[in-house]
């Protein structure tokens, strides 16, 4: 008898038993970033040394640009003996907020967008003075804006990028005669050139269709008549939501672009009419260029990479791009574009270094001759790019005459930005007029 | 490696975990005084699923109703949110696509099933001709999405077409067709796909249905001179109605609920949105959870009568076994 009742206590306290000895050995994790042995420590005195000190940093970038910018603060780590966990994940937009909410919020964040850091100011530490000071020092008034929330200043930039590049193939250029226009206008007759005389080549290819997200590449066709028709400050309005979404000026820049985008004649190379550009996808649409099909697709910086292996994009090479251009040429150059924004859940002070030596130009250089990246950091040499595109794109943005204005979408609330805004493109393109779409836009403007 | 190793070990220690907690309540109910044992028994067997039940169900039912009062701050808002899925264009166009949608998914799935399970019953091959109707049962919503995507894939007339039906337009001498931008058709090309998958479904509960059927009553009907059209109509469904009422309000549930193929084919542009894709738009991407909520409450409520009617014939069914 007493041997059964034994038996019967054995297998859950066994169970239980296991279960407490496996818990003891969780809860390890993180990953030590590889630093390279030698670095050269003067350089981070400054940062003061840490013993056992962990700073756990969550962001967008996965893959290899995580693997570049593990290597970035690779000595930074060493030298001050901060371990910097890094995570990266697709989920962070949704994630980032949940983990605030649940109490497991992650030392630093980095935020795609300005929207998603202004939505977690309540949870963010305002940023220490010499971060604020730094970017005073190394970026433009924009920039620092972007990080600041009522009056507040919480994240430093750190990584940008920039949209409007037109892509073309110069060798076409060359052989056609054409020239790489310098205006809107210029832009527009050469659109008009290129239809009436070319058999086989449309002027323009472009592809929206991106899953769920299909209508964001027209958003920046927008964005970008927006900023060049009407300058910055009606842009920063229109953003805002002080003048309607169906302003007139802003209809005016609608009907602007939809003069290529809404003309069968213009579009689509290589894939059929004008509203083929929402069946195709936009890692694809550039590819008729370099077939021949089409001269020109509008896409952002990371058209470079979606050229296939072996292309050569240099203003000599297989394509090339120019920025979208100004449509009155005394206005100057402005861009459009995004970056990151890094704020922080915790004042620790190996946070705190952290937190100040990614604001620095340094880091910026740190990362950006890795390749592959680009930072409006003014401190940063535009040489150690690792592209021709690249370098140009520094050198756009360190230019004190460059308007810089963030993607409009991402600035957008989110009813906006990442839904009316992306099926009002969608149904413009596919045949809705300017007025419907604008409008329809505007009424689903949040009210408050 | 580390990784894995790591992954294999939280199972393992879940597994144990879970296995202690219901070994320990075992024990007690076991062990408990003989008194009101039964009771205890009871309860102990049905409390882990009770309070898991009430956990991931209950609790999130009562706080979605809650969420489609509030607005996107999470201020109580009254009823603005259902206010705008009846009076916005967007959202109305979402009710309207679900009636179609629940409308003929169950109806043509259903006929075109019976009509097969008919056809085939005792033919020659009847087991290859089954497995090929069956076979798309077996691809998820997505992958179905997928694949149609591409079989409705559009190029211009001067390109090579990828897309198999717009070969066939080609080869037929016509112009290639934008099939799923094409409001309001493009809709009906989308219920084709689901259509597609559950007909199978159908097909094999129809048939085992049909193979029930005592052949004393078949043979009867025979003799009386009944037509096959009137043998249809008179024996074989009015023996086999509890089935097809079954296949049908299961395939309407099924149907209610469908997220997968719109959101793979469409994401819902072009007019072709439903409840639950709108649902996960409003809630997730466009940062508008009350608005998500409601559209959830009101798929719940469209999804419950018919619930209800399966299993009060469930239940009635049992009562004449």
């Amino acid at each position: 008898m007493a041997n059964i009742r034994s038996r019967k206590y054995l297998l859950p306290t066994a169970a239980l038993s296991v279960s407490l000895f496996a818990l003891a050995g969780c809860g390890s994790g993180g990953s030590d970033s590889a630093g390279s042995g030698d670095a050269d420590c003067t350089a981070y005195e400054s940062y003061g040394t840490f013993e056992d000190a962990e700073v756990s940093v969550y962001s967008t970038i996965v893959d290899v640009e995580a693997e570049l910018l593990e290597n970035s603060w690779a000595d930074f780590s060493e030298c001050t003996g901060i371990d910097v966990a890094y995570e990266g994940s697709k989920e962070f937009e949704t994630q980032v907020g949940v983990r605030a909410q649940g109490g497991t919020a992650p030392d630093l964040a980095i935020f795609p967008q300005p929207g998603l850091l202004a939505a977690q100011a309540g949870n963010l530490k305002p940023a220490p003075q010499a971060v604020s000071d730094l970017v005073d020092e190394g970026w433009s008034p924009d920039w620092k804006k972007y990080g600041t929330v009522d009056g507040t200043f919480y994240g430093a930039p750190m990584l940008a990028n920039i949209k409007g590049y037109v892509w073309y193939v110069p060798a076409t250029f060359e052989e056609k005669g054409w020239e790489v226009p310098t205006t809107w206008d210029e832009m527009t007759e050469l659109t008009e050139k290129i239809a009436s005389e070319e058999e086989e080549m449309k002027p323009w290819c472009a592809g929206f269709e991106s899953g769920e997200a299909t209508g964001w590449p027209g958003t920046d066709w927008i964005e970008d008549a927006v900023l060049r028709d009407h300058g910055p400050e009606v842009y920063d309005q229109w953003v805002a939501h002080e003048i309607p979404f169906d302003d007139p000026r802003i209809v005016e820049s609608f009907d602007r672009v939809g003069e290529i985008l809404k003309n069968d004649d213009y579009v689509n190379g290589g894939f059929g009419d004008s509203r083929s550009i929402l069946s195709t996808a936009f890692a694809e649409a550039g590819q008729p260029v370099l077939d021949g099909q089409c001269a020109m697709h509008h896409q952002a910086s990371f058209q470079a990479a979606n050229w296939p292996e072996g292309t050569n994009v240099a203003e000599d090479g297989d394509v090339w791009a120019f920025m979208t251009l100004p449509v009155d040429p005394a206005a100057g150059t402005a861009i459009t574009g995004g970056g990151e924004m890094i704020g922080a859940y915790a004042d620790r002070p190996e946070v705190v270094a952290l937190q100040t030596y990614l604001a620095t130009a340094e880091f910026a250089n740190a990362r950006v001759s890795q390749g592959g990246a680009i930072s409006a950091n003014k401190g940063l040499d535009p040489e150690l790019a690792g592209s021709d595109l690249d370098r140009q794109s520094i050198e756009l943005l360190q230019d004190p005459n460059t308007v810089f204005r963030f993607d409009a979408s991402d600035l957008m609330p989110g009813a906006v930005g990442s839904n009316s805004f992306w099926s009002g493109i969608v149904n413009w393109i596919n045949g809705s007029s300017t007025e419907e779409v604008t409008q329809s836009v505007e009424d689903s403007w949040p009210a408050s | 490696m580390e990784d894995f190793a790591d992954k294999g070990l939280q199972v393992v220690v879940g597994l144990a975990i879970f296995a202690a907690i219901i070994g320990l309540i075992m024990l007690v109910v076991d062990r408990a005084p003989k008194s009101g044992r039964e009771k205890l028994q009871v309860a102990g067997f049905l409390a882990p699923a009770l309070i898991l039940l009430a956990v991931g169900l209950v609790f999130p039912a009562l706080q979605t109703s809650y969420l489609s009062f509030t607005d996107r701050n999470g201020d109580f808002v009254g009823l603005d949110n259902f206010v705008w899925m009846f009076t916005q264009p967007e959202a109305l166009v979402t009710l309207r696509n679900t009636l179609i949608w629940v409308v003929l998914v169950p109806l043509l799935a259903s006929s075109i099933g019976l009509a097969y399970a008919v056809f085939i019953d005792r033919a020659r091959g009847e087991k290859a001709l089954k497995a090929l109707v069956f076979m798309p049962m077996a691809i998820s919503f997505v992958g179905a999405g997928v694949i149609w995507r591409f079989v409705y894939a559009y190029k211009g007339a001067e390109q090579d077409q990828i897309g198999l039906l717009n070969q066939i337009l080609v080869w037929l001498g016509q112009e290639p067709k934008q099939f799923l931008l094409d409001a309001p058709e493009n809709t009906f090309f989308l219920i084709a796909v689901m259509i597609w998958i559950q007909t199978g479904f159908a097909m094999v509960v129809l048939s085992a249905a049909i193979k029930g059927i005592p052949t004393e009553i078949v043979e009867a009907a025979r003799l009386d001179g009944a037509s096959a059209w009137q043998q249809f109509r008179n024996v074989t469904i009015p023996t086999i109605r509890g089935s097809l009422i079954v296949v049908i309000t299961t395939i309407t549930i099924g149907t209610l609920k469908v997220f997968d193929i719109v959101r793979t084919m469409t994401a819902g542009q072009y007019e072709t949105s439903v409840v639950a894709n709108e649902m996960y738009t409003q809630a997730f991407r466009a940062g508008e959870p009350g608005r998500g909520a409601a559209l959830a409450l009101v798929l719940f409520l469209m999804v419950l009568p018919v619930v209800v009617y399966n299993a009060r014939l469930l239940r009635k069914q049992k009562e004449i076994r």
